[in-house]
Order: C-alpha cells, then structure tokens, then sequence
C-alpha cells in the first residue's frame, strides 16, 4: 500500500494539476503537486530504511497488463534495495525541485502546468525504478522520455527550446528502438519478460547463438549490447550525447531534475538492474567501458571552454555519467550506484545553485558576463563552493574526511586500477581515463566558481547591481541538497560499497568478485592508515585471494588530479586572467574543436539530419503528394467530383431523355437476364 | 376461405379511409374556406386512429383475403402502420407549411389519405393486379399532389413529367405482369409459386424484369430515377417530405413481399438484377447529390441512394435481410422526415429558401435546430452511435451472410461518398458565415418533429433500437416461415 502511494500519489498530483487547473488555480497545482511529492518522498526515505536495512523486500502485484499467449507482463512493483535507493533520490530530488520551482517559476503565467509535468515525470521515474519486468521498465522508460519532451520544450513559444525538445526526444528514439529490440531478443530468448525468470535463466543460456542474417551472435551478448543502446540514448553517451546539453533550454529546475539526478542516471538504472545479464557479456561489458570511458573523458574536455554556466555543468553531467558507465562495464555495479547516488546530490546542487545564479543576474547564463557575485550572492556562492568541491571529489585518501563525490568516484578509479591489475579488459584505460578526466572535472568546476562569483564584474552594470541573493523557497532546497552532497558519501560508503554492501543489497545487484576484492582492499588501505587492529585485515585479504592491493599512488592519484586542476584553473582565471581568453584567441584547431563540442552537431547534421530532411521532403513530395494523395483522397476526389458532373449532366430535364434511359436500362437488364439464361441453357 | 362478411371486417381499417375520404371531400366542397384546416386536422386524426386500429387488429395468423388477393399478415401490418404513420406526420408537417402560405386546401388532405389507402393496399396485396391497384391508387393521388401549386411552373411541370414517366412504368409494370400470368397462369402469388416449382422458364425472368422495372421507378431508383429531382425541386417541400418517406415504405416492402414471396425460388435469375440496380442507385444517388446546391434536390439524390441500400438488403434474399430492410426504412423514414421538418424551417421574412448555403451560420442562429439537423444528417451518413449506422450495418450484416461480402463492401465505400455530402451541410451550418437575415422561427410541428426525430436517432433513445430490431425479426420470420 506504501509503495502504491510512493509510485502512484504523483500520478494522482499531476491529473489533478494538469488536468483541473481551473479548478485548482496556480497555488492550488503547486500546494497539491509539492505536498504529495513531499508525502511520497518521506514514505520513500521509510521505505529506503525498511527495505535496505530492515529486510523487507517484497513484490507488490498491481494488476495484470495484458498476456498474449506466453508474453504477458504485469503492473507490479519489485521494492528491494536497488529500487529503494532509487525511490529515495528520485522523490527526494523531485521534492526539492518542486519547492525550488516555487521560487524559479515564480513569475510564469503557465506554473500548473509546470508543476503537472514535474509530476508525470517523477511518476514515470517511479514507475521505470519500481519495474520488474521488461515491460513495466520500457512503459516508465517511455514515460520519462516524454515528460522530458514536454518540460524541454515547456517554453514553447522559444523555437530554440522547441528544437531542444525534439532533438531530445528524436536522439532517445534511437536509444529506445534498440531498448525494444532488446526487449523483445529477451522475449525471443527466454520466453518471458519478467526480470526473475530472466535473471535465473541466464547462465542456462550463456552458450546459446543467436541467427541473424546467418550470423551467429551470442545470445546474452545480442541481449546486453542491445539494451545498453537504449541505456545509451537516455544517459547521454558518447554518439547519443547531443541532446543532453541543448537541453539545457528548458528551466533549470527540469535540468536538475531530469537532465543530472534522475531521468539521465535511468540508463545506468538499467544496467545495474540488469546486471545478471551484463555480467555475462563480457564483449558488451568492454563496450560499456570503452563508451563510459570515452564519455568522461569527452564531456569534461568540451566542459573546459564552454561559457553558458549551464551548459558546463550538462557536460560535466554527462562526463560523470561516463563514470557510472564504465565501472558498470568493469562490473562494479555498487560502486556505479552509489556514485548514482552521490552525484544525485551534488549535481541537483549545481544546477539548482547555477539556477539562483539565473535568476540573480536576471536570465543571464554567460559566465563572461559574471563575476565578482559572492558577495552579492554569499549563500548561492557557499552551495555552489560545497557542489564543486563535492564534483571534484574533495577529501584526504584513506581517511573518512572527504565530500560525497570523493567517495564515489575514487572508489570507481581505484576500482578501476584493480580491474585493470585483475586482468579485466579496459580496466587501466578506464583508470587513466577516469584520472585525467578527474583533473578536468576540477578545472571546469573550479572555472564556473571562479568566473562567476570571483574576479571584477563583467556584465552589464545594471544587472550587476540588482544581482540578489535568490528567494527563500529556492535556498530551502539548496540546503538540503548541500546537506546531501557533504554528508551522503560518508555516511553510505560501508554500505554502497563497503564491509556492509552485501547486507545492505541483498543481491538486488551483482558484486564482482573483484569488485568485493577491491573494496577489502580499500578497506585494508584504511584501516592501516587508522592504525586498526591487522586480525580483520588479515582475514579480508584471505576471503579476498588477498592477492591485490592498490598502490598508494592510485589512491593518491585522484587527489593530485583534482589539486592539479584547482591550481591551474586558479592560475588561469585568477591569478593570470585574461589569460584564458588570449589562448583561446590564439588556438586555430584545439579551441574551436572543444568550443564546438567535437562538431558532432555539425557531422550528425550532414550524416543524419540532413539526409533524413531530404529523403522526408522527397517521401512528402513525391510519395505523399503526388502518389498517396495524388491517387488517393485526392484523385480519387477528383474522379468522384468528374463522374458527378457527368453523372449530373443526364439530368437534362426533358421527359424524353428520361423515358428513353429508363428503356434503356430496362433493354439493358432484359437481355442481361435473357442471355444469361439463355447461356446457362 | 373466409365468406364476404369477415373479408370485409379485416379491412375494416381501408374501409374507413375510404368512408371518411369521400365524407370529408363533400365536407370541403360545402363547407367553403373556413372549415379546411379543420378537415386536414380531422385527415390527420383519422390517419393517427387507422394506424393505431392496425396496430389493435394483429391477426393471430396470416389471413388471406379475398380468394388471395390480399394478405393480412405480419409485413402488410408493419407496412400499413409505418405508411399511415409517415402520411399523418406528412400531413401534419404540411398543414402549417400550407396553413402559413394561404394554400391549404381539402382536397390536399384527401389526396395523401387516398394515397395512403393506396399504400395499405400495396403493402398487403398477393395478387398482380390488387398490386397494381395498389400503385395506381397511390401513384394518382402523388401526380396531383405534385402538381399541387397550381400558380407555380415547377410545381405543374414537375408533376407532369411525374406523370407521363408514371404512366411508363404503369405499362412496364402491366406488361411485366401480364408476361408473368402468361407464363405462370396466374395472377395470384400463390399460383405464381406453384408455376414456379413446375418450370421456371426465361418468360418468366422477363417477366419479373419488367416488373421490377416499374417498381424501381416507384421508389426512384437508378436507372429508373431521372423523374426524383426534377419532382422534388418543383414540387411544393411538404409534398416533397411526404414522397420521400411514405411511398417509399410502401413500394419497398411490396418489391420485397413479391420478390420473397413467390418468386424466392428464382433468386439467382433476379438478384443479379437487383444488385445492379442498387449499385446503380448508390453511384447515380451519391454522385448526383454532391453536385447539388439546391437542398430539396440533395436529398432527392440522396433518396436515389439510400433505395440502393435498401436493394442490398433485398438482394440478400435472407430473412436477416428482410429484418434489415425492415430497419433500415423506419430509419430512414424517421431521419428524412426529420430533416424535411428542418428544410421547412428554413423560411426567411420574404418567404421559403432553398439553397444549402442558406444553412450557413445556423449554429449560431438557431442552434437547437442545428444540432437537430446535424444529428439527422450524422444518422444518414451512418456515422456510430447515431441510429442511422446500424441502419447499414445489419443491411451489411445481411449481405455477408447472403454472400455478397462485395456488395456490402461497395456499399460501405458509397457510404463514404454520401458521407461528405451530409457533412458538408453540417460544416456550412456550423463554419459558414451567417447570411444577413435569419430563418423565421421554427412552428411547434418542426420543433416537434425535429426533436423527436434527432432523439430518436441518439444512443440515449436505449429502446428504440432493440425494439424496432425485434418487431422486424418477427416480421421477417412471419414472411420466411409462411412462404
């Protein structure tokens, strides 16, 4: 009944609101959608505290979908930890993001409508988190994308947010046509949707081929490969990225929401979900990483020159998506969740601190046209300085002093440096990819504070000197979110990915052996540095094979990269600035390259975009116009209009005219009658 | 056998139209001016009670009247109440048009009660020449009627050219007939049957041709169908609502008692020809009707069209398409009375109009009557829920069943062409711009009929349907288990 309510009270918020606005008015929509998001959310926490600690795990049967001989699929809500910890950050988030929209939609004449939206997308979050079947998680996966169409392109009357919202919505397509594919090679392979049939049959299946077009593939690889595609297109990854920063149009509290905490982290969702599958797919695991590695490492290198303040923190979301990406390829399931999990916070901070910046400066989201606010903004300017140092992953290796991104991300590079010395393909890649996109991650993060809140004012005078610090309604969230990002990965680490994970998942998520090697090992390095008693060391490096041990240069390695790029970022924009700007000037090749996003938009428009507009013109001209409507409503309009007026034209008026036709037709039917009969004689 | 006296007493109704006609044509000629509205009124009365006493005297089993020549069972029941019931309304409906026009007379009453008598005796006869009887009755007293407006032109041409084409098909008819009793050797259908099971030769084929030659113009269809626009433009509107729904009963249910009753046997000599004529009547009615501005001869088009639905469910030649067309022309009679009670209504100050693009900015004038009048024309378009659909879908229903999946295709793809031609009205009700003047307001009659009529058509009317479904299912079993 708890779980009924969590997912299905936002439904509930967003028809009222949506649906009855006249009823409702503007406050009413934003009391009954925020109120009922806040319900949803404590109920969520409890049932994080139920399922995650307590043991409750259950499946709640809702209803049945629909069953066509054996492909059946029901409504039924799968509640165990993976899901809780997801109910926990979507609701949250989504809590907070209502509040905060109180205060950031404040002067939009459409705000029930807004808040509808919010509502029907956390309850397609819900619904996607909650699934336990394919189905379920395709219909919420669909639900999302949809929402997300509607609140990019909320300001519908902005052709530049209507094209966002399209090319969000087209890009995801992509991803979605190979998640149903996906989805229906798992039908065809095991027969069922439902994720426990699957998930105990796919050892059974590890040898199986695959025919197409007389190839044989591996069945479980065809299955993984195909539903990374889709994970792909709603995480932003490398090629199926382009959506995700031009969806920076749509108001900022959606881009906290969906486009950094939740919506975007559904593909990673999915994978973990599925990880019984990826974990048999080896082939697929090393594209996953290939793919996660590469992301993080492109995004934070387009993250170093952009100027729109939200726009850095979009690739820099999909830079850590990377992250998530490729320590699921390398099997580290937990570690990929509980930086899910952190980044949920921290960057839900950075956008909605980066939104009160927005607003200060009065829709303005040039960072060269800022500087110099912390003094006009202390309290964004604090939020935003813990965001940073929580992104950048602030902390001293080996202690329990550090913010939550530092727990999460060195677990993934360190967790990657092990995989790597395990053996596991792409695993130093990864680490060395994740340590130099680490080092860029502080240089851009340190970049947006520096530009934006320190230096001499840029701007236009006017704004700067009526640049104020945000509402109430938006700090409240703010500070809970900063709360969050300082607190959340120190308190959760054991559990996530410490001594305590495996009671703490409860094999709702596939750990590695590797994975548990790594965090022992983890563990080892700690508890040596606090001097703890060796008896437990001892003992984890047996369970362990003890055979691995991560250098202190790896654990220290993600601090270097971090320290290395606050200086420079200092040292660029501070201490030189202007600096910056020369260089740029300067640069004929590397610049204009990062600046323009590596030209994919460029390349996807002459691949893609281009040809599909010419071949839809030549499909509208020739084969819509001229040939469908050509012979169908049209021509065939234009026979039936010429067959009336002659039809028309034997209504003469002259009695004759008309005797002589009715004799006709009656000669006509008469010798019809008689030859036949005379035929059939 | 029954003797003179209980012959006499079953047609007991007749024999008061018959009485009470010829009394109140002598009323009317001494009475002068002041009594005729009062005998139209009366007219209407007595044709309310004549239906209402068929109705009470249901025989319990088929009774055969006069050595065969009439037939008092379930289907001439249904005709002769059905007939009675459009004429009265015709009439009604007439009266006020008429009364507001200074030319109500009372031979006008006494003519469509003679017709209607006409109609009675159509729909009961078993004989070829109580058939033709029949016809000539009624057909007579239509000529004149059409005719009606003396000082009009079109009134007097169109009743001409309805009758000289009238005489025609009287000849095919009597020569039709007089082929079949050469052939068969009887005139009674029995005879005729019986003719039939011994030898059915090519005589008798042409026979039924002619016949249905003379028939089909009875109820206009193509290629018999040149008269139908030319008479309802010219013909005064009231006349017009009353031939397109009374005689059209009439004649549809005779063309069916004599096709399925004696001539049953020989339904593949005449059901090619009835297809062809119901394609015919379909394309001809259609296409014809989307040329039309003048809206009296948009539905002429449009009756010219819904007779071939009414051919498919002949065609089939099943008791399933007896019930269907059974339906589909109480339907059909309700909806058109219905929308010639609207085109009456349109009358400006300086008189009535008759072109569609009158109808603009009716929504907005008169918007009861317009939702009235678009819920008519979705029915006649057969768009679902509205009534008018299942009209055609058990006539459809009949046809696959009959296996005739084509002709109920073509049927279905007609509909679509006929269906632009109603919803056109509805858009220049609704989308048009408004001319300057408005329609006078609407008489109680027209508010009335239209009401009723739109309602009836609606799901909300939840009885209607099964029990009008039921009635024609014990009609057509009554014709199918007795023949």
């Amino acid at each position: 009944m708890m779980y009924l309510a969590i997912v299905f009270l936002p439904l509930l918020a967003a028809a009222v609101a949506g649906l009855l606005p006249r009823l409702t008015g503007h406050l009413g929509a934003q009391i009954i959608t925020t109120g009922i998001l806040a319900v949803s959310a404590v109920l969520s926490l409890y049932a994080f505290y139920d399922v995650a600690y307590l043991g409750h795990e259950k499946t709640v049967e809702i209803a049945r979908w629909f069953s066509i001989g054996a492909f059946e699929a029901n409504w039924s809500l799968r509640i165990d930890t993976l899901t809780a910890v997801m109910l926990v950050v979507v609701t949250f988030v989504s809590c907070l993001v209502h509040i905060y929209s109180w205060g950031y939609m404040a002067e939009d004449p459409h705000k029930s409508r807004f808040f509808a939206y919010l509502s029907l997308f956390t309850f397609a979050m819900l619904m996607l988190v909650t699934a336990d079947n394919f189905m379920q998680i395709f219909f919420g996966w669909e639900g999302v994308g949809l929402s997300s169409y509607l609140l990019i392109g909320f300001w519908y009357k902005k052709s530049t947010a209507n094209a966002a919202a399209i090319k969000a919505f087209i890009t995801n397509r992509v991803g979605d046509f190979g998640f149903a594919l996906g989805i229906m090679a798992v039908f065809v392979i095991f027969g069922s949707l439902s994720f426990d049939t699957v998930f105990a049959e796919v050892d059974g299946k590890s040898g199986q081929m695959f025919q197409f077009l007389g190839m044989q593939i591996a069945a479980i690889e065809l299955v993984a490969f195909l539903l990374f595609i889709g994970a792909m297109g709603k995480s932003a990854q490398f090629f199926l990225h382009v959506w995700l920063p031009d969806a920076m149009e749509g108001p900022t509290p959606v881009s906290a929401l969906i486009h950094a905490a939740t919506m975007v982290t559904a593909g990673v969702f999915l994978v973990v979900r599925c990880g019984p599958i990826f974990d048999a797919a080896p082939f697929t695991s090393g594209f996953i990483t290939i793919i996660g590695a590469t992301t993080a490492f492109f995004a934070a290198t387009i993250g170093l020159v952009q100027n729109d303040i939200k726009r850095v923190v979009a690739y820099s979301t999909c830079s850590q998506l990377g992250y998530m990406f490729f320590a699921a390829g390398l099997g580290m399931y937990n570690a990929a969740m509980f930086h899910l999990f952190t980044h949920a916070f921290f960057k839900a901070l950075l956008f909605l601190g980066a939104g009160s910046v927005i607003v200060g400066m009065h829709h303005e989201q040039d960072m060269r046209k800022m500087g110099g606010l912390w003094k006009k903004m202390p309290l964004t300017w604090a939020f935003m300085l813990i965001g940073t140092l929580a992104l950048t992953g602030f902390g001293i290796p080996g202690t329990y002093f550090g913010l939550s991104g530092f727990f999460s991300k060195d677990v993934i590079i360190e967790g990657a440096y092990m995989a790597g010395d395990a053996g596991r393909n792409f695993g130093y890649l990864a680490f060395w990819v994740g340590v130099i996109a680490a080092l860029m991650t502080s240089f851009y993060s340190w970049r947006v504070i520096f530009m934006t809140f320190h230096g001499k004012p840029r701007g236009d005078e006017h704004t700067f000197a009526h640049a104020k610090e945000s509402p109430l309604s938006m700090m409240v969230p703010l500070t809970l979110l900063a709360a969050g990002a300082l607190f959340a990965g120190v308190l959760f680490k054991s559990d996530f990915v410490g001594s305590n994970s495996s009671e703490f998942w409860r094999g709702s998520t596939v750990a590695e052996t590797h994975e548990s090697a790594l965090k022992d090992d983890h563990a080892v390095a700690k508890s040596s540095n606090d001097h703890e008693p060796k008896p437990s060391d001892h003992e984890k490096k047996q369970k362990s094979g003890g055979e691995h041990h991560v250098p202190t240069w790896v654990l220290w390695s993600p601090f270097v990269a971090m320290a290395l790029g606050f200086v420079f970022s200092w040292w660029l924009y501070i201490r030189r600035a202007g600096l910056a700007d020369k260089w740029a000037e300067q640069s004929k090749f590397l610049h204009p390259f990062l600046y323009n996003k590596w030209y994919f938009d460029e390349l996807y428009d002459v691949l893609f975009v281009n040809n599909v507009k010419r071949f839809g013109d030549w499909f509208w001209k020739l084969g819509d116009q001229r040939i469908i409507d050509g012979f169908g409503p049209n021509g065939f309009a234009a026979v039936t209009a010429a067959m009336a007026r002659k039809a028309t034209r034997l209504q003469t008026g002259f009695v004759y005219h008309y005797a002589f036709l009715m004799l006709i037709g009656l000669v006509a039917f008469v010798s019809w009658v008689v030859l036949r009969g005379v035929g059939g004689q | 056998m029954a003797d003179f006296g209980s012959n006499m007493a079953a047609l007991l109704p007749e024999i008061i139209l018959v009485i009470s006609g010829l009394v109140l044509l002598l009323v009317g000629a001494f009475a002068g001016k002041k009594a005729v509205p009062a005998i139209n009124l009366t007219i209407v009365g007595i044709l309310l009670l004549v239906a209402v006493l068929v109705l009470l005297r249901i025989p319990d089993a088929a009774l055969s009247l006069f050595d065969g020549a009439l037939r008092l069972d379930a289907l001439a029941v249904f005709g002769k109440f059905a007939a009675l019931l459009a004429s009265a309304l015709g009439l009604w409906l007439a009266y006020g048009y008429l009364k507001t026009d200074k030319r109500l007379t009372t031979e006008f009453g006494v003519l469509i009660l003679f017709a209607a008598l006409g109609m009675m005796i159509m729909v009961s006869a078993t004989d070829l020449l109580a058939l033709y009887v029949g016809i000539e009755m009624q057909s007579l007293a239509l000529y004149v009627l059409a005719a009606s407006n003396r000082d009009s032109l079109r009134s007097s041409e169109s009743g001409l050219k309805y009758f000289v084409l009238g005489a025609l098909s009287s000849g095919l008819l009597l020569y039709g007939a007089s082929l079949i009793y050469g052939f068969s050797g009887s005139l009674r259908f029995e005879g005729i049957a019986a003719a039939i099971a011994n030898d059915a030769s090519v005589g008798l084929v042409v026979g039924i041709v002619f016949l249905l030659s003379g028939l089909a113009f009875k109820i206009s269809a193509a290629p018999f169908h040149m008269w139908t626009p030319d008479v309802y433009e010219g013909a005064p509107t009231p006349v017009t609502a009353f031939f397109s729904v009374a005689p059209k009963i009439a004649a549809v249910i005779l063309i069916a008692r004599i096709l399925f009753d004696p001539f049953l046997q020989m339904l593949a000599d005449w059901q090619q020809v009835v297809i062809a004529i119901s394609v015919l009547s379909m394309v001809v009615g259609y296409l014809g009707a989307i040329m039309q501005r003048n809206i009296k001869r948009m539905m002429a088009y449009s009756s010219i069209a819904n007779m071939g639905y009414a051919l498919i469910a002949i065609a089939s030649g099943t008791a399933g398409g007896l019930s269907g067309l059974l339906i589909y022309m109480v339907l059909y009679a309700i909806t058109t009375l219905g929308i010639f009670a609207c085109i009456l209504a349109m009358r400006r100050a300086e008189g009535m109009v008759e072109q569609m693009d009158d109808l603009a900015g009716l929504s907005r004038s008169q918007p009861a009557l317009a939702i009235g009048l678009t819920i008519l024309l979705f029915s006649v378009a057969g768009i679902p829920p509205i009534a008018g659909f299942f009209g055609k879908y058990f006539i459809f229903l009949a046809a696959m069943q009959a296996n005739l999946l084509w002709l109920a295709i073509f049927g279905a793809v007609a509909s679509v062409i006929g269906a632009f031609v109603y919803i056109r009205v509805v858009k220049i009700i609704w989308f048009d711009e408004p001319p300057q003047q408005d329609f006078v307001p609407v008489s109680r009659v027209q508010a009335i009929l239209v009401a009723s009529s739109a309602t009836l058509m609606l799901p909300a009317a939840i009885w209607f349907l099964p029990a009008l479904y039921e009635w024609s299912e014990i009609v057509a079993l009554s014709l199918f288990a007795g023949g």
